[in-house]
This record gives C-alpha cells, structure tokens and sequence, in this order.
C-alpha cells in the first residue's frame, strides 16, 4: 500500500550536501580529473560502459567520480542518461574478424595462425602488491617487435573446417530482439539473451559460470579464442546513401568450444558460446559465453538440471540495475505496510494463544 | 526545385519546443476524440505533403517507427528523403508492418483491418494512421462516442476513406486491437483513437 | 557525370568522412586551424547528441543482435554556395561534428577537395597509422613462441 508522506526535504537536502562533500574528501588531496579516471582507472570504466550499456569512455568515469567509485550506481548512472537521449539509428554489425588486435589467445591451439598474443594481461602476475605504485614512480614504456597487420583469423573459423564444430547459424535472420524496447518474454531467442548478458552483472555471470563448471549443469568448456581489441563501428546514413566508419570501439570477444555428446537433434560436436563486451572485460566476456552455452539447453535437447540453464531465472536476475533498484527499495518507507503487518501478526497471535488456551480447556473443540 | 539540399529543409526551426507542442497538440485531440486541435506547425514539407501531417511526423516517428507511405507518398522521393532526414525512421515495406502509415489520399487508403492492429497481448503494436484531410469541416458529419467524450462529439472531415463507418465498426470490435488515425488538416489536427465509436453518420 | 565519376566521387566522399569521424577532436581542429579558411555556414541540424545501437554477430559471424549502444554526435549544415555537409562521429564532441559536415560541405568543390585532402586527411591518415603500428608492434612483443622440448623416438 502507498500513501504519500510529506516532510524530510531539508534532510533530504543537507544528505545530498553532505555527500558532495564525502565524494570530494579531504580538500588537500587534489581532486581526481575524468582523464585520469578514464586513463588510470581504465578497467573500471570499462566495466561502466559494459553493464551500462553505452560506449563511451568520459561517461562513464564522470560517473564514476561522481558514484564516489561505486560501480554500480555508476551504472545506474549511465543507464539513466542514456534515456535521456534520441537513438539515430542502428550499426552495421560489427565484424570482430578484423579487429585491430591487443591481445588474442587460444587454449585450445598452440601454433594458430597469427599467433598467441598476451597483450595487458593481469595473468602470469605473481599478484604481489606493488609498493612502487605507491610512490608514483617513472613506469617504462612497452617492448615493441614488428608485428604484421593481416587480419588475424578466428579459431572458429579454423575448427569449422573440420565440420567439428557448430557453425555460426544463419545470418538472415527475422527480427533482431532489443529489450530495451520491447517488454521481455521467456523463452527468448538467443539474440535478445546475449544482449542481456552482455549488458548482465559481471559477478552474477561470473557465479553461474563457475556454477557450470562445478558440476550445475556441466558443459566440458575450453577458450577456443579470447581477442580484445578496437573494432570499427559502421552506420548507414540515409541521407548520404552509403555507410561511413564512425570511430572505434574496443571489444572483448570471447569463442567458448564445448563438447557434446549430441542428442536426438544434433550429432556429436564441438558446440559454442558466445561472449562479446565493451572494452577489456575478458572476466566478463568468459563468463557471458559460458552462461550463453548453458542457456541453449533447449535447443541443443539437453537436460535442465541447473540454475545457469534456466533462462527466466538467469536472464530476470542478470541486471545490476533492476536488482539493485528493487533490493535498495526496501529501504524506503513502508510504514504503512507494516502496520497492516503489524495488526496481521498481532491478530493471529491472538487467535493463537486463544486458541492453545481452548486445547487447553477443550481439547474436543480443537481445529 | 527538389534539389538533393531541400531535403534537409523545411523541419522544425526548433526541434524540442516545436515536437513539444505538437505532441501536446495530438495528444489533447488524442484524449477529447472529434475535437480539432490548431497547430501552428512551422514545416516546410515538400508537396504533396501539408505542414501538419509533416509537423506529426516528425514528432512522432523516429529510427524505431517503421513509416509505411500510401502509393503517392511511396514513389515521390522528395517526401521519402525528407522524412527520412528528419525522422530517420525506416520505411516499412507493407502496411502490416508499419508503427506509422502517412497518407494524402483518402480516396487511396486499404482496408483499415490491413494495417498492424497489435496483438491481444500488446495491442500498441498497432498502426497508427496519420491522414492528411482537406478540412475538418464541411465532410458528413461523423457523431462519435466513448472515452474522452462527454455524451457526443462531432467532426465533418473530408475527404474521407471509402465506407468509413462500416470499417470502423469492424476496428472497434477488435478491441483491444484496432488502430488509432490521427487526420491532419493543414492547421489542426483531430484523432480517432480505437475506443471511440461512430453512433451516427454515414462516409 | 557518368557512373564511374559518380561511384568514385561517392567513395571518396564515403573515405574522407570515416577518416574524419574517426579523428581525435584536438587534431582534427588544429589541422582546420592550418587550412586557414573560415566559410559562413547555416546549421540545418544539430549539433545534436544522440544514440546508436550498436550490433555484433552472433558466434562472430552469425546472426546480428544488440550488444549495446555508443554516443553519437551528428550535425548538418549548409554553405553559402548552397552546398550541404553532413557528419555522424562517436562521442560528444559537438565541435568536431560541425567540422566534419562543414568539411564535407566544403569538399564537394573539386579544388577545396584537394585541399582539404592535402591538409586534413593526409595527416589525419598517417596518425592513425602510426598510433596503428605502435599498437601492433607493442602486442606483437607479447606474442609467444613456443618451443617444443624434443619428446619419445621418432
């Protein structure tokens, strides 16, 4: 039940002040600029665009700063700006076979042609913390080694020669799904569900990733291939009558091969997810091809054993924003509520003990 | 004079305060059905098209509403180029699939039960019909009823689909399906929204 | 003009306005300042902020979907000689949008073309190749090479 309540604006208000002035901090520390957050804290602000779902890099540390380094609502942040702006148009699909590369591997081929490729990786560090961070110390600059500029192919395309693996699917397809216009509805085609994971908590995919791998619903995975680079975004314009390039983006592409025993409808083969996020988010983009495998239980005609199989649960739960907008709402009054809670409980404690005390006195006239 | 530049001229001199009122404008003729609504729609469209059926258009449509134009609309590049400048809406291919379908012509207009009528789930999956009139005045008279309408409203557009009456009959008993027109006049607009019935009158 | 001109014509207009959308905002100003002109232009639309979805393929190469959207700035304006430029570039840089459709306004006149190719794509093209280059060979010191320990008979 709700009924309006007046009163706490000057709360309200010096609580909004105050928090300027906590985000702020001490006043002799020097304020943190958008580029240094953007920068520095690249990571983070990779992880904003991601599950805020909008590219862009000085959004998402504005947000940053000013969620005080509260990544979610951060988040949430992005996501209400981005209502606030008229959509132009739609991309031509971006094509991941020509990216510029940082970093490519494979743990399923050694000698892959154009190679393994480490790039910023956090992996092989003994994770030491690093005093010499703390005392802002001159940092080196990268090796360099000639490198060659073909585009690098992807690992898919090398197992699909085999025909051991499930190939992409059909390219002509009906409709593409976007829930951020239309109202969700369970089963879901798989396009609609990867932009859900792609937009989806990263910890929660990363828990039901693990989850398959420890057993809820296994899926005997391998990373056919992780690429991170910059891709380039294209657009028709109808006023010009062509498409022209509209800048880069950096994505995170993630090809998961899994093996499968085949079922009544499909043969024995090497099966896919599919992970793709903004930035360098390979946590996320592996935990997003693993749950994306799972949820296509259905149409591989495998057993539903698990939570990450379970589209409705895992696609309603996926969102950072959602969640936290309705676990955070139950801090906000609910007095009213309550009180008809209260009257509830105290009457049927009543009927209880009126009750015990009639067993007591009459146990015939029980129930 | 349909030059390649005159596309990108002719829209609101004022984006935001312009689509602002012209949203005020359908949507008060949207709520009190049969009542014309002036607007001053500051559009300069290239004809056939009149400035308030080009001023609806551009408030409404965007690059998530498929337009689906009527065959004088659909072959005149001058009209597609212009609303897709200045909407960038797509054009949709068949009138079952349009969110918006502009007409000039009402002599022209297809069975009504032919455009997007939504789904029993989601009836705003509909058509809505923006239909440039001469005039919502001096047509039959049309006396409507229902919600927004204190007793009756009437309104005389013209000109006017073929056997309106009848087709629109049909729409409401797809309720909650059907389709909502919006007829634009040169300076006003009027709305037929699918809950609005015809108790008198013959077109 | 016959259809080869047309089509040529086309794609280097379709090339000039990729390179200048794909430009840093800073750069591409201060190669403007270096062509020294100034022309009086209308703006026929925006500066204007907006969104486009942005759409990957499925597996890579399958199916496209949404993945999520970017910032876009697009602008439209119109020179005195009557020519029109248009402009779409990520990011918010309203600036660089009005710039990029003044270019391509501007550029529709063969000589300024050449200009405007000579003064602004040119460099823009070789910074982009060399911020390239210094990314591949940065990720190419990264790459591995195995060595194979000699192993059983054979």
């Amino acid at each position: 039940m709700y009924v309006a309540v007046k009163g706490g604006e000057a709360a309200i208000r010096n609580a909004h002040k105050l928090l300027a002035d906590r985000r702020r901090g001490d006043r002799s520390v020097p304020s943190l600029t958008l580029e240094q957050i953007a920068e520095q804290l690249a990571l983070a602000c990779d992880r904003v665009m991601a599950e805020g779902s909008v590219y862009d890099r000085e959004l998402a540390a504005l947000a940053i700063k000013q969620a005080r380094g509260d990544l979610i609502e951060a988040i949430f942040l992005l996501r209400a700006y981005r209502t606030t702006l008229p959509r132009f148009g739609y991309s031509q699909p971006i094509d991941t076979g020509s990216m510029q590369i940082e970093r490519r591997i494979s743990a399923t081929y050694k000698d892959l042609p154009g190679g393994q490729m480490l790039g910023p990786t956090f992996d092989y560090t003994h994770r030491l913390l690093d005093p010499s961070l703390a005392r802002d110390e001159a940092v080196e600059e990268g090796d360099r080694r000639e490198g060659d500029d073909t585009p690098v192919m992807r690992v898919s395309d090398i197992l699909a020669q085999e025909d051991l693996i499930e190939a992409d699917g059909d390219v002509a397809g009906e409709e593409i799904g976007d829930l951020t216009r239309t109202p969700m509805e369970f089963p879901m085609d798989r396009d609609t569900r990867l932009q859900a994971l792609s937009r989806g908590d990263e910890g929660f995919l990363l828990a039901l990733g693990y989850s398959t791998q420890r057993g809820f619903g296994r899926s005997h995975p391998f990373v056919g291939e992780i690429r991170i680079g910059e891709v380039e975004v294209k657009l028709d314009v109808p006023e010009l009558g062509f498409a022209v390039t509209l800048g880069r983006i950096r994505v995170t592409e993630c090809q998961m091969v899994n093996q499968f025993k085949g079922s009544a409808k499909a043969p024995p083969q090497f099966t896919r997810g599919y992970g793709l996020v903004f930035g360098q988010s390979e946590r996320k983009a592996m935990a997003m091809a693993l749950c994306d495998r799972a949820l296509r239980a259905d149409e591989l005609g495998e057993d539903k054993v698990a939570p990450a199989q379970d589209e409705e649960f895992v696609i309603s739960h996926s969102d950072n924003v959602q969640a936290t907008g309705f676990v955070e709402h139950l801090k906000l009054p609910h007095y009213v509520d309550f009180q008809a809670e209260l009257d509830l409980v105290r009457r049927m404690r009543g009927e209880h003990a009126r009750r015990r005390d009639g067993e007591d006195s009459m146990p015939e006239a029980a129930e | 004079m349909q030059t390649g530049g005159s596309i990108v001229e002719g829209g609101f001199a004022e984006p935001v305060f312009a689509s602002q009122a012209v949203f005020r404008a359908v949507m008060d003729a949207m709520a009190r059905p049969g009542t014309v609504q002036p607007i001053d729609a500051g559009t300069n469209p290239p004809p056939p098209l009149n400035a308030t059926a080009a001023a609806v258009m551009l408030t409404l449509a965007d690059a998530d509403t498929p337009v689906w134009l009527g065959p004088a609309l659909a072959r005149n590049d001058a009209v597609r180029g212009w609303l897709s400048f200045h909407t960038g809406a797509p054009m949709a291919e068949f009138a079952s699939e349009a969110a918006f379908a502009l007409m000039v012509d009402a002599g022209a207009v297809p069975p009504l039960t032919g455009f997007a009528l939504g789904t029993q789930e989601y009836p705003d999956r509909s058509t809505t019909l923006v239909l440039q009139v001469d005039a919502l005045t001096g047509g039959p008279n049309l006396t409507l009823a229902g919600p927004g309408i204190k007793g009756t409203q009437t309104i005389a557009p013209r000109p006017m689909p073929g056997h309106f009456d009848l087709q629109w009959r049909e729409i409401n008993g797809l309720y909650p399906r059907g389709l909502d027109i919006i007829l634009a006049a040169p300076d006003a607009v009027a709305c037929l929204p699918r809950t609005t019935r015809i108790v008198e009158g013959e077109v | 003009m016959d259809a080869t001109t047309d089509t040529k014509v086309r794609d280097a207009r379709q090339a000039r306005l990729s390179t200048l959308a794909s430009a840093d905002g800073a750069e591409l100003l201060h190669l403007w300042e270096g062509l020294g002109i100034d022309p009086a232009c209308e703006m026929v639309r925006g500066p204007e902020i907006g969104l486009i979805a942005l759409r990957g393929r499925i597996g890579g190469g399958g199916a496209p979907f949404n993945f999520g959207e970017a910032t876009v700035t697009r602008a439209t304006v119109r020179l005195e000689s009557g020519a029109v430029g248009h402009s779409v570039a990520l990011g918010r840089d309203r600036r660089k949008a009005k710039l990029i459709a003044i270019l391509d306004a501007l550029a529709q006149d063969a000589e300024m073309e050449s200009k405007i190719d000579a003064g602004i794509i040119r460099p823009l093209l070789k910074s982009q190749a060399d911020r390239d280059a210094l990314r591949r060979e940065e990720t190419a010191a990264t790459k591995v090479d195995f060595f194979t320990m000699v192993r059983g008979e054979d």
